[in-house]
């Protein structure tokens, strides 16, 4: 257990409640549909149409999340433009980084 | 036992530059023996780094002064100046060293058979055991020209194995990368030592912090210092270089460079509270840190949902964890000028930020191996080009189901209880940082599963219908790191207590550090 300014975490009770809420859940799932049958309601079915093969069913990784980007287009574009990749680039971050981090240290220590 | 233990500092880290050097001329005599060479050497300095931390918790502060009638000697003949080498071991020295030496361990194994196909191996392994020697120097030094030295050892080394597979041409190129951020940045903190030298005559830190004045000089040399390590960190502005090197590294050593990523943040740690403590304007350094950790957090999350690469996502990942640790210390930093507020929560977020280290040193290895097993199987790191692959790596997913609720911080696993300790002391601070973290944790849970739908469900791919699951070696080297995740998610309380806490007290506590060497290293 450790203690937080606050608060106080003990995973031991987390694990045993999540334990209790599990059996919960497999009691709940026990009293279900009996009459389902496995790999005949769980079939794929596209209004009809014929069912596609197992890589186009696929999600791929780079459709996941599209509207989040869109979303935050005005965030991403100029974030991703600013990863160029080029080592200049990067040096000239560094060079500015020393600049501003020792502008502000003078400006608090009234130098 | 006890000369083992005097000696061990040293020891630690002549051992695996004595093994590097030797894996050539025994690699070419019998692969076998080469092999067996890496890991008994890396598992007896383990055990070393073991014996040392428990001496340490018993008798505290190690000093090993090299070249003196007796290691404790740090000021021969009533000197008032200490010249010799000086390696200065506290509990956060060795919180450091218990890390790095786990990690190089189940590295090394999981190298045993993901590099079994690659040429070059005898040069892999002494590189890799340059790497391990530089990464325990910067740890244990107590000098700040040999951390110098051993972050450059460290680097060159890096550099190398970055680029070691070179029929990639991204290998290269991250290697090219790797190695001039790292000599500009060793330059600029060369440059910083080099003024601190001209005022003080001497390189030893614990002199240099009972003189320290904070000139303007002094002000020039903590940024130089800074912003050095902030890139050799990976820190938002500065990380653009860091997932274009780590993402083309073999798994294993990216693993490997995350930990050392975490040196160069020691070194920012041990700069800021035991060189300059009390003298800093702490409240501003610390607010600096902590906005450049909010800043590394938010972007680095931000971009590693969007990639598609599975190791440039774990990259960014990586980042964006670093984000809380530097978020943590640094408010711990910027009320240490304000005994109340420390004792209510600054020191319970620095025990948080460095207890997020710990987590970080096992989960992120265990992430990029598990994408290393994805590449060893499948030959792509495309995650659009992966999917169904948990249906044959059943172990492999598994152990990124584990280090994927660890990142996120979902409860009970480790993440979440040093997560919790930043979250809740952070707040008392500012409560705006901890609604960024909480935020940053909910994004990381959502590419998280990104990645895991992209990789691990869905249907057999017709292309990888004959993927088997990676060999025992990488199994082992995963599993160390996950059996050390679920100890740590069980008994968080043991660990912040016997680990994390000393560690926390040993950098709040400069004057402990300062008498280490200026007693004459009496305690």
């Amino acid at each position: 257990m450790i203690e937080s300014p606050s608060g106080f975490w003990g995973p031991v009770v987390w694990i045993i409640a999540a334990i209790v809420a599990l059996l919960i859940a497999y009691f709940i799932q026990r009293r279900g549909e009996k009459a389902y049958k496995k790999g005949v309601q769980s079939e794929t079915f596209l209004m009809g149409n014929p069912k596609l093969s197992e890589g186009e069913t696929h999600v791929k990784a780079h459709n996941i999340y599209w509207g989040f980007f869109e979303g935050l287009k005005k965030y991403y574009v100029p974030t991703i433009t600013a990863h160029t990749g080029i080592i200049n680039d990067h040096l000239i971050w560094l060079i500015a980084g020393i600049a501003i981090v020792m502008i502000i240290l003078f400006v608090a220590g009234g130098i | 036992m006890a000369a083992l233990i005097t000696h061990s500092p040293i020891l630690i880290i002549a051992i695996p530059l004595l093994a590097a050097f030797l894996t050539l001329p025994i690699g070419m005599a019998s692969k076998k023996a080469r092999n067996a060479l890496l890991i008994v050497s890396l598992a007896f300095v383990t055990f070393l780094v073991i014996i040392l931390a428990r001496d340490i918790s018993i008798n505290g502060i190690h000093i090993y002064t090299l070249g003196a009638t007796s290691p404790e000697l740090t000021l021969p003949g009533g000197a008032m100046v200490p010249i010799r080498i000086i390696l200065e071991v506290d509990a956060m020295s060795i919180f450091m060293g218990i890390i790095w030496a786990t990690v190089s361990l189940a590295a090394a194994i999981f190298s045993l058979s993901h590099m079994a196909s690659e040429t070059g191996q005898n040069r892999f392994y002494t590189l890799l055991l340059l790497m391990v020697t530089g990464g325990f120097g910067m740890m244990f030094t107590g000098d700040l020209f040999n951390l110098f030295v051993f972050l450059e050892i460290a680097s060159i080394s890096g550099a190398a194995l970055i680029a070691f597979r070179t029929r990639f041409a991204d290998a290269v190129e991250g290697g090219f990368k790797y190695i001039v951020i790292s000599a500009v940045a060793g330059l600029i903190f060369l440059f910083g030592v080099g003024l601190l030298y001209a005022q003080y005559n001497s390189l030893n830190i614990g002199f240099l912090a009972n003189a320290m004045q904070y000139s303007t000089l002094d002000i020039i040399a903590l940024t130089l210092f800074l912003v050095a390590l902030t890139i050799k960190t990976g820190m938002v502005p500065l990380h653009m270089w860091y997932p274009d090197s780590y993402t083309v590294a073999p798994a294993n050593i990216t693993a490997m460079l995350v930990i050392t990523s975490h040196a160069c943040m020691y070194a920012v740690f041990r700069i800021c509270f035991s060189l300059y403590g009390i003298t800093l304007d702490a409240t501003t350094v610390g607010w600096i840190i902590v906005i450049i950790g909010l800043l590394t957090m938010f972007v680095g999350v931000t971009m590693a949902v969007f990639q598609t690469d599975v190791m440039r996502f774990m990259s960014y990942h990586a980042i964006s964890q670093m984000g809380y640790m530097w978020m943590g210390v640094g408010v711990g930093l910027a009320v240490l000028g304000n005994p109340e507020a420390l004792a209510t929560y600054g020191r319970d977020a620095i025990s948080g930020g460095i207890f997020h280290i710990l987590n970080h040193a096992m989960y992120k290895p265990l992430l990029f191996m598990t994408a290393g097993a994805l590449f060893h199987r499948t030959g792509t790191r495309d995650l659009n080009k992966m999917g169904g692959l948990g249906h044959n790596m059943k172990f492999t997913l598994i152990l990124y189901i584990i280090g994927t609720l660890s990142i996120a911080g979902i409860p009970p696993l480790n993440g979440f209880a040093s997560k919790f300790l930043i979250y809740e002391s952070v707040y008392q601070f500012n409560p705006v940082l901890a609604v960024v973290a909480m935020l940053v944790s909910i994004i990381t849970l959502a590419s998280f599963t990104k990645a895991f739908q992209s990789a691990f469900t869905g249907p057999q791919l017709p292309e990888y219908k004959d993927v088997k699951e990676v060999p025992k070696p990488m199994l082992i080297g995963m599993g160390i790191l996950a059996a050390g995740i679920i100890f740590t998610s069980i008994f968080p309380g043991l660990i912040v207590e016997r680990i994390v806490n000393p560690a926390t007290d040993a950098l709040i506590n400069q004057a402990a550090y300062v008498n280490g060497i200026m007693g004459g290293g009496m305690p």
